[in-house]
């Protein structure tokens, strides 16, 4: 299946680790030096990776550049890897992202220089891990491993109260992680009894069918995990915490790449792995991603801090998300990923832009701004620009997910359309009024006054951004066209599943029906 | 606003929608230094978002039942039939769509505001074009509003009030560019009655003449400001006619046409849309009434702008009455190409029974007739002395108007003063907007700002949710250091433990 002959996907993510490791012999001084370096290896990264977008074939419902390897014989495990039209964009996403975020924390990164970049490098690796692995334990390695990095740049770098930010952003995904190991565990040896192989290979399991009952607990181990990441209300309360204390890099790609793996892992595993007790909880989860539009976007209204404002808006905004996927039609689930990766660029680019005006002005309390727009035009431009992808105005990235999650949304149950729709005004009433507040009005604060505009890096930083945000918003068949096959097959497979599983349940009663029958005949 | 009236499906005319939503907020907002200034953009963009939550949910409703949403293949199918079950929610959604654009009850409260963005701005979007779209979407949508009756008659009901209720405020404004935002609004209830009653083209002709004379009457009035250094409040103005000849006449003559003085291009069109109301079987004898009394305040509440501003004695405060001057050419040239467009504007449309032929609703006929007696039938037939006679009637009700502005601010000043005392409640009240924004504010905005501040998040999310978080971790934590006690690193301890558990192992050996 690999067209391109050379293993591309494993290039692209031991790249990073490659260069992890030799920034371990720059000396700790020459910091510029290992800025540059970082920078030229993740961008390395992600032109090797366009080969991947481009020579994908999105005709094709098949995972695509397939790399396997015995791992482990004993026990199953492979290396496996490969991408599809769900994983792909998340790919490109996280490639994407990582250099603008070293570009991005060039002079907010003072202390510990190389342990950062380190720490960067070794998180994209982690990230492109999660994206590319279909073995249940590589996966589950990547998931745990990435972790860590990610740890260490709130707990290091992070505002004052990074360590409780950091250990609770930690124990808190843990907890979830756990209860998904019971899971693929079970899943294991679930497998093994049926077929007498031990495999943990992702598309191996796909092919057998789980009954009912067992469906319903591995479901819920696996949702719990992905729904803290992700986060679906009420287990969102980690996010304000780990955004507001982690530096801007580790924000951006906080908000922008690993919330994505928690709706990821929704695609990947629950909806395919578990057809039935996806149906059963469509209900659950549909409602909970509607409280968190409507909550999460109440509570960024009332935030006194930009940054905590931006966080909650996640919570708004990846509710949208949830809801698209859970729709379970080709519209929502489209435009749960294409809102997925826009929402990576709008919220990413947003805590770029909250980082900038901290560096100056070492506040993101509201209240300490006003009138920033008259000595800082460019930057209220590209504020501007960003805000109106944020409320998804049309045009821009954001309308293109919104709207399709909510035709997808109203094809299937037009009560939870109507409701979350509320949020899309939400959405306009805080960021409007945010912006108002920090950019518009008096200049009457003097530390405002003599505010420098954007440097050439910061432009740069955001130009490429901004980009994407008008392609996606004007004209988005390109990247709907590589999703479109694999989600219709994986909502034939959850279709079929669940008719599966439905035959197995009503069986009985046709067969009491049938002797009902025959009772009734003697 | 092309992109918005030529695209061919609602999806692009949405996008062309909110575009111009866009322009409208940031150009509100020009000169945002003021707080103010800030606060009414961002009040348009987020009432208009309101409006737009109708538009995308009819959308919706729209996609959910034909698979498309382009006009000429939903409108086909309806027109067959399909779907018809569907389309009262789907033309109330989209009129609650165009009553947040295009300024009508509930949503008109951002209108008034708007005038703090710069003049010609006012003119050009907050007038003539970009507030009319919602007129031109329910016009557009005409096949869709005739097969729901129902919504029809919301239609023209909220047209008609809107129409009423703005003119009213109107009536004792102060400040120039105010009175003339509540006249938009009233004006464009005017053409949602048309369009509520059927007459469709009335509807888009009173558009259209409204745009020649409300574009110049906001250039006119920016044109005394720019003349008073900026200043809008009308009892500040006074004798302004001989300094500023140009603006005064052209502004008269605007004010002509949008009083429904005979032979102006208001009249015609404004005629049109009362006639249609009174005979068609989607109007009735109260919509017309209404019309009629509100047509009335028009003349009114313009006859005494244009009295306050221009004639009577100068109120203009001394420091700045040295200067005032008539504008360059680059203002008073547009003024005049307009005014001759709000004279000559509404020949394109004289009735029948004045000779006329009606050329605008010929134009517009192989859009609105052949589908209009597909679904309704003719026209019943009616006399043209009825017709004359009605329109007889809005004459007198507009000279009326005219009649008592004159009375009250050039012949006796001291009544208006004398009356507004009289009726103190009902002046008030008109003097403050009804309060809508305050209802609005104590309802609506404070309750759900104090809800998530002081509950939902002070509250629910960092007592509540994130309490149980830290609580499970405190509770092992505690768990723990209880726990921990038991390890006190003195031997003697652990042998007493171990000596314990022997005895209670070997113990419960024996007894087995």
């Amino acid at each position: 299946m690999n067209t391109l002959g050379f293993p591309i996907l494993s290039t692209v993510l031991f790249l990073p680790l490659v260069a992890a490791v030799l920034l371990f012999f720059f000396p700790k001084e020459k910091e510029n030096a290992i800025r540059v370096f970082t920078l030229a290896a993740s961008s390395l990264v992600f032109l090797i990776s366009l080969p991947i977008y481009f020579r994908f074939d999105g005709g094709s419902a098949a995972f695509q550049f397939v790399e396997q390897k015995v791992w482990i014989p004993g026990f199953g495990v492979s290396y496996k890897l490969g991408v599809d039209g769900i994983s792909l964009l998340l790919v490109m996403l996280t490639t994407f992202i990582t250099p603008i975020t070293v570009l991005s924390s060039w002079t907010a990164i003072t202390k510990h220089v190389k342990e950062f970049h380190i720490s960067m490098l070794l998180l994209e690796m982690g990230m492109l891990g999660v994206f590319m692995s279909l073995d249940l334990v590589l996966f589950y390695v990547f998931w745990e491993a990435m972790l860590i990095p990610m740890y260490l740049i709130i707990g290091v770098w992070g505002g004052p109260r990074r360590i409780y930010a950091a250990v609770k952003f930690f124990i808190y995904t843990m907890v979830g992680s756990l209860l998904m190991l019971v899971a693929i565990l079970a899943l294991y040896f679930y497998h093994q009894r049926v077929t007498g192989v031990y495999t943990f290979d992702l598309e191996q399991i796909w092919q057998i069918g789980i009954p009912a009952h067992l469906q319903v607990w591995m479901f819920l181990a696996f949702a719990l995990s992905f729904a803290i990441k992700v986060p679906i209300f009420p287990f969102h309360t980690w996010l304000p915490d780990a955004h507001v204390e982690a530096p801007t890099a580790g924000s951006v790609i906080l908000a922008g790449v690993l919330l994505k793996m928690g709706t990821y892992g929704y695609l990947r595993y629950c909806l395919p792995l578990f057809p039935n007790a996806t149906h059963q909880f469509v209900p659950l989860i549909s409602v909970l991603a509607i409280i968190g539009i409507i909550y999460g976007a109440l509570v960024a209204m009332v935030q006194p801090d930009v940054k905590k404002l931006v966080a909650y808006s996640s919570v708004s905004h990846l509710g949208f998300v949830m809801l698209g996927i859970f729709a379970l039609t080709m519209q929502g689930l489209q435009g749960g990923i294409l809102q997925m990766i826009n929402h990576g660029l709008s919220t990413g680019a947003l805590f770029l832009i909250v980082g900038m005006i901290y560096e100056r002005r070492h506040t993101r309390l509201i209240a300490d701004f006003g009138g920033i727009a008259k000595v800082m035009p460019i930057f209220a431009t590209f504020f501007m620009i960003v805000t109106l992808s944020s409320i998804g105005l049309p045009g821009l990235n954001g309308f293109v997910g919104e709207f399709l999650i909510l035709v997808g949304t109203f094809l299937s149950n037009k009560v939870y359309a109507i409701v979350a729709a509320t949020g899309v005004i939400l959405a306009a009433v805080y960021m409007l009024w945010m912006f108002q507040r920090v950019m518009f009005g008096p200049l009457d604060k003097p530390e405002n006054q003599k505010l420098k505009d954007l440097s050439l890096r910061e432009i740069v930083v955001l130009l490429p951004v901004v980009l994407f945000i008008f392609w996606i918003g004007l004209y988005p068949k390109p990247f709907l066209d590589k999703t479109e096959a694999s989600v219709e097959a994986l909502l034939k497979r959850v279709e079929a599943g669940r008719a599966e599983a439905l035959l197995e349940q009503s069986s009985p009663q046709a067969m009491t029906l049938q002797t009902g029958s025959e009772e009734a005949t003697e | 606003m092309l992109l918005l009236v030529l695209a061919d499906n609602y999806l692009l005319m949405f996008v062309g929608w909110e575009g111009v939503g866009l322009c409208s907020y940031l150009l509100i907002g020009f000169w945002y230094e003021d707080h103010y200034n800030a606060y009414a953009g961002r009040k348009a963009f987020v009432v208009n978002r309101i409006g737009d939550y109708g538009f995308s949910l009819g959308m919706l409703l729209l996609f959910a039942v034909y698979g498309t949403l382009k006009y000429d293949v939903i409108f086909s199918q309806a027109a067959h039939g399909v779907g018809v079950w569907a389309l009262g929610a789907v033309t109330l959604l989209l009129f609650v769509g165009a009553t947040g654009k295009s300024a009508q009850i509930p949503l008109y409260v951002w209108l008034p505001d708007a005038m703090a963005g710069p003049t010609p701005v006012s003119a050009l979007i907050h007038a003539a074009t970009m507030v009319t779209a919602g007129v031109y979407m329910v016009v557009r949508s005409h096949v869709l509003y005739l097969l729901a009756p129902d919504t029809m008659l919301v239609v023209a009901s909220i047209g008609v009030f809107t129409a009423i209720f703005a003119a009213s405020i109107a009536l004792v404004n102060n400040d120039i560019k105010r009175v003339l935002a509540y006249s938009t609004i009233s004006q464009l209830g005017y053409m949602f009655v048309g369009a509520g009653v059927g007459a469709f083209a009335a509807g888009i002709f009173h558009l259209m003449t409204h745009a020649f004379f409300k574009a110049l009457l906001f250039l006119g009035a920016g044109s005394v400001m720019h003349a008073l250094s900026g200043e809008t409040d009308m009892r500040k103005m006074g004798g302004l006619k001989d300094k500023l000849p140009v603006t005064y006449w052209t502004f008269l003559m605007a004010t002509l046409a949008i009083s429904g003085v005979p032979l102006f291009s208001g009249f015609f069109s404004k005629d049109e849309i009362l006639w249609q109301a009174f005979i068609s079987p989607h109007g009735s004898f109260w919509i017309w009434l209404i019309g009629v009394i509100a047509a009335g305040f028009t003349a009114f509440y313009m006859f005494r702008l244009v009295y306050l501003t221009f004639h009577g004695k100068s109120r203009v405060p001394p420091e700045l009455a040295h200067h005032v001057h008539e504008s360059p050419p680059v203002m008073t040239i547009p003024l005049s190409i307009l005014a001759v467009l709000a004279v000559v504007g509404g020949y394109v449309g004289v009735p029948k029974v004045l000779g006329g032929g009606q050329h605008f609703e010929r134009f517009l006929e192989p859009v609105f007739a052949r589908n209009a007696e597909e679904l309704i039938g003719h026209l019943p037939h009616h006399s043209a002395s009825l017709e004359l006679t009605v329109m007889l009637i809005s004459v007198i009700v507009a000279f009326t108007g005219i009649g008592i502005a004159y009375l009250f601010y050039m012949k006796r000043p001291d009544l208006p003063v004398a009356l507004a005392a009289r009726f103190r409640g009902i002046y008030t009240l008109l003097l403050n907007k009804y309060y809508v924004d305050e209802i609005y504010n104590a309802l609506i905005v404070q309750p759900i700002f104090h809800l998530s501040n002081s509950f939902l998040w002070k509250v629910f999310d960092v007592k509540i949710v994130d309490g149980l978080v830290n609580g499970v971790a405190a509770l092992v934590e505690r768990t723990a250091q209880r726990l921990r006690r038991t390890e006190t690193g003195l031997v003697q301890n652990y042998a007493l433990g171990f000596l314990v558990g022997v005895v209670l192992i070997v113990g419960y050996y024996l007894v087995k």
